[in-house]
């Protein structure tokens, strides 16, 4: 299971832009650096985050060796209808973690 | 300077006397205070300030059973919120039937290996920072209060001492620059007065949530000082005297900093 915090509004006005900010414990290891014993640490990261809506993508973004551990993305949407958000992220090592957010359209 | 000087002396003789320290007429400045907006900010939010997530893990680990006597904390020590409020702003402290001070993270590792029959958790080990920060946690906004335990006086006056001793290749102690020169900047950054107010922290530096112990030795390394070794009773004698001065101070873990 992994830590994830999620900062998003429950109830929202149709057609109101929204933030949703989400921060996810990881290591975001780069793969170009050497542990303790001299040998390079293999990379481990987090290669995608997306957001769906109700099933519809409505964010995504790539990540690279140069971001920070444990990431924090916000972004914006258009509240268009109540729902899930699914918030999804999968990288190396076959890491996949999902947090899903509900939010009331009125 | 002079009257810098003054302010700190007169901080310390707040620090000495809890009855002082409630007038209000307190310099005493937190690291955060000498932090950026966005740092503060970062900290003041708790699903944007990072040593969060690190409170969620110790939340899950506080209920999880390990160990031989397979308990968890909550299993003797029920909810966190309850039991280990205030906890952190009086540690170091010298736990049952010993005669030697332990800080908060030795004293988990007692529970771990006394009372739950488990293994002891290595200096800087996630688990054992996140199982900190979250008894720790349950202190926020508290005032720190060191117990009057006359044990512990011979333990801070060591740690004071360690405090003014000039040592290292630079030859500087801690007080030069944070009693001294708190305030003024050193490569670009503001020194802070080092009140342990935030402990654990997390550092953006450090990519990682991490101990006092980790700031002192990281202090220690640059004034080009041989760190002791991470069990050492020097830490623990220091955390000590850092934790009376900045006695009344508010309790803010998990603090950010730079
Ligand atoms: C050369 C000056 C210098 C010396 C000597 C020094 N420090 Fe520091 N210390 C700093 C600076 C600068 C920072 C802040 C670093 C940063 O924010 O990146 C700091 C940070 C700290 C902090 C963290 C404060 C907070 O807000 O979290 C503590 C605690 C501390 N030092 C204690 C000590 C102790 C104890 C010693 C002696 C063993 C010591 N320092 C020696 C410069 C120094
Ligand atoms: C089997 C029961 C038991 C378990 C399990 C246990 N503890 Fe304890 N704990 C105690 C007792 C008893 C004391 C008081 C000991 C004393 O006063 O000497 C104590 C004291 C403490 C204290 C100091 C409290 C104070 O007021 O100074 C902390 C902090 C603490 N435990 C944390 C933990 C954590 C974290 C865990 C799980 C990793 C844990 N304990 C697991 C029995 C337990």
């Amino acid at each position: 299971m992994s830590n994830i915090l999620v900062n998003a509004p429950k109830t929202a006005r149709r057609g109101a832009v929204i933030e949703i900010k989400a921060l996810i414990m990881h290591p975001m290891e780069t793969g170009f650096r050497p542990g303790p014993n001299g040998r390079i640490i293999p990379r481990n990261i987090i290669e995608r985050f997306t957001a769906t809506w109700n099933g519809a993508e409505i964010f995504a973004m790539d990540m690279s060796p140069a971001i920070a551990a444990n990431p924090f993305v916000s972004f914006f949407a258009e509240a268009k209808e109540s729902g899930t958000v699914v918030l999804r992220w999968t990288g190396d090592e076959g890491f996949v973690a999902e947090q899903r957010v509900d939010i009331a359209v009125e | 300077m002079t009257g810098r000087l003054l302010a700190i002396g007169l901080a310390l003789v707040f620090a000495a006397s809890y009855a002082a320290a409630q007038v209000g007429a307190d310099k005493r400045r937190s690291g955060y205070q000498d932090m950026g907006e966005a740092l503060q900010k970062m900290q003041d939010d708790d699903t944007a300030n990072p040593g969060m997530l690190f409170v969620q893990l110790g939340g899950q680990l506080w209920n999880r059973a390990v160990g031989a006597a397979d308990k968890s904390c909550a299993d003797c020590h029920g909810a966190a919120a309850v039991s280990m409020k205030g906890v952190a702003a009086r540690y170091p402290a010298i736990p049952g039937g010993s005669d030697r001070p332990v800080d908060l993270e030795g004293r988990i590792n007692l529970c771990r290996t006394e009372q739950q029959k488990a293994d002891r958790l290595p200096p800087e080990n996630r688990d054992l920072l996140a199982l900190t920060v979250y008894v720790a946690h349950q202190s926020r906004d508290l005032q720190i209060a060191p117990p009057y335990d006359p044990r512990l006086d011979a333990f801070r006056q060591e740690g004071a001492e360690i405090y003014r001793r000039r040592q290292g290749q630079l030859n500087l102690s801690c007080a030069i620059c944070h009693d001294d020169n708190a305030g003024k900047k050193l490569a670009g950054i503001v020194i802070p007065e080092a009140h342990p107010t935030g402990y654990p922290i997390y550092r953006l530096e450090w990519q990682a949530l991490g101990s006092l112990k980790r700031r002192l030795r990281n202090c220690l390394v640059g004034i080009r000082a041989e760190a002791w070794p991470l069990d050492a009773p020097e830490y623990v004698a220091l955390e000590l005297y850092l934790m009376q001065r900045a006695r009344g101070l508010k309790l803010e873990t998990p603090a950010v900093r730079p």
